[in-house]
């Protein structure tokens, strides 16, 4: 088994219900996220468009963070999830360093790495992860890709515009996207504002010390 | 940030909660920089037992020492930079041998060992318990762990090219300049201690080695600076930030600057002149310099935003 996710980007409306539902879900804190939706916004008023991207660990096949860890912390699982025992981690941030997707932080309640791990512990109990049976329109498809009869295997085969994030960076990524541009996947796309606007001055925990 | 970026989409990202920027600080800098040091030192006593041994009279135990102390405020601050310290002792019951940190610490730890007997076979040398002659004990020692401060050394590169995210660190780039650090770092410590116990000769040689590491670590950083951006998208980015107006490019010039060529000039000078001061005055520089170049090095590519 190889669990997989797909963002159908078509769908996507941008509610930040999965994120809600993620934060629930997995108590995550304040100022932290394993699962987010990025907004750009594309071309000049009056023309103009908003376009979501939810971005969350892509559970790589070759997963840098894996290698990097120092006490297999972040290990692999049998259904392929990359996940990480947080009493085992020493918070030396070495796949905070290694993780091309800046999906993977340092919880600030213990001082330990955490990420999604697309909901390891509902899928144990044969649930699917909090994101998915949030999401109002099913943008997200998530399922076993070495099935073929699978619901993402089938999203797969019948679309043409599959990509992932980062395809370069050789980490072969189980988490793939449907109707993305290079706005959406290329972090280097899109102009980033310096300065105050509404988004940009989030309230942070402290992670102590000495940054 | 606008590489990519066409007038008529003209992409602004609007919401976008990036995760925390800078993980790995200064005391990552104190780590690395503590660490050139400690085992540059050992480089330089084997290279001047092999060439001039008359010289390393009355330098073993101080060299020792320092570089003990040295590699200990690495272990200090590497240590301290984990979110966690006290479960440190993990990296030893639950070793993941992929990764460089697992070895470069098991390495460091073995390499601290090995110095904490060179220091007591020095402090203690009337009653060393391995051998009568504690000198003669001390010197083969020091073969064997000036092997191991090669891996030492150099691991460090290996978990900046285990960092998949961070672009700018290449590992032959990386290793190259670890090794060149300990060199650089190293010959001036060795000519901070040595003073007026090194012969003119052996000052000389090192003030060759610190002039030529800081040739070829500046020769490296310049290709960096000038040819990385042709070859990728991110460096191209990261560079931007020790470029033009970027935030980190006036320090990123003092610590060239400082490191490298002012002691290049100095210990060309001190050659013409004969001043040991002047060769001084270039390694305290060097010494310096060396922790303002490899901060702006470990920060810049964290500044870089992933998604």
């Amino acid at each position: 088994m190889q669990l997989g996710f797909l963002v159908d980007l078509h769908l996507c409306m941008g509610c930040k219900g999965c994120e809600i539902a993620c934060k629930v879900e997995n108590e995550v804190p304040l100022s932290t996220w394993r699962l987010r939706v990025k907004y750009v916004d594309v071309g000049t008023f009056p023309e103009t468009k908003r376009t979501f991207t939810p971005l969350r660990c892509n559970h790589c096949e070759n997963a840098p963070c894996v290698r990097i860890c120092p006490v297999s912390a972040l290990h692999y699982i049998d259904n392929g999830i990359v996940n990480i025992d947080k009493e085992r981690c020493i918070g030396c941030a070495g796949c905070v360093m290694a993780c091309p997707y800046g999906a993977i932080y340092i919880d600030p309640e213990t001082q330990t790495a955490d990420k999604c791990t697309y909901c390891a512990h509902r899928i144990a109990s044969s649930m699917m992860p909090a994101c998915v049976v949030a999401c109002p329109v099913e943008a997200n498809i998530f399922g076993d890709l070495e099935d073929p009869k699978s619901n993402i295997s089938k999203y797969i085969q019948s679309h043409t515009d599959v990509q992932v994030r980062k395809p370069e960076k050789g980490t072969n990524p189980h988490h793939f996207y449907v109707g993305a541009s290079q706005v959406h996947l290329n972090p280097l796309a899109s102009k980033r504002e310096e300065g105050y606007n509404l988004f940009n001055k989030i309230t942070k925990l402290p992670l102590g010390g000495h940054h | 940030m606008v590489h990519e970026t066409l007038a008529a989409t003209n992409a602004v990202v609007t919401l976008d909660v990036a995760l925390p920027d800078v993980f790995w600080g200064w005391f990552v800098t104190m780590n690395m920089w503590a660490k050139s040091i400690g085992t540059g030192l050992i480089f330089m006593l084997f290279l001047l037992l092999r060439k001039n041994s008359s010289d390393m009279s009355g330098l073993r135990t101080p060299a020792i020492i320092v570089s003990f102390v040295m590699m200990n405020v690495f272990l200090l601050f590497t240590l301290a930079d984990l979110h966690q310290p006290f479960r440190m002792w993990h990296i030893f019951f639950y070793p993941h041998w992929t990764s460089a940190i697992t070895v470069g610490a098991w390495m460091a730890t073995v390499f601290v060992g090995l110095e904490f007997v060179m220091v007591a076979m020095m402090i203690r040398k009337d009653k060393c318990l391995l051998t009568n002659n504690a000198i003669a004990s001390f010197d083969k020692l020091l073969f064997w762990v000036t092997l191991l401060a090669i891996p030492v050394t150099l691991y460090t590169a290996g978990i900046m090219a285990e960092a998949t995210a961070r672009e700018l660190w290449q590992m032959p780039t990386e290793s190259v300049q670890m090794i060149l650090a300990a060199t650089l770092s190293g010959s001036a410590a060795i000519i901070l201690l040595g003073g007026s116990k090194l012969s003119e000769e052996s000052q000389r040689f090192f003030g060759a080695i610190l002039g030529l590491s800081a040739l070829m670590a500046f020769v490296i950083y310049m290709s960096e600076y000038i040819f990385g951006a042709m070859k990728s998208e991110e460096v191209a980015v990261i560079l931007g930030y020790v470029k033009g107006n970027g935030e980190y490019a006036t320090m990123f010039w003092i610590g060239q600057w400082v490191a490298y060529i002012l002691p290049m000039v100095l210990v060309a000078l001190s050659r013409t002149s004969g001043s040991a001061s002047i060769l001084k005055l270039a390694a305290i520089l060097a010494i310096v310099g060396l922790w303002i170049v490899k901060h702006v090095w470990l920060v810049i590519p964290q500044l870089l935003p992933l998604s």
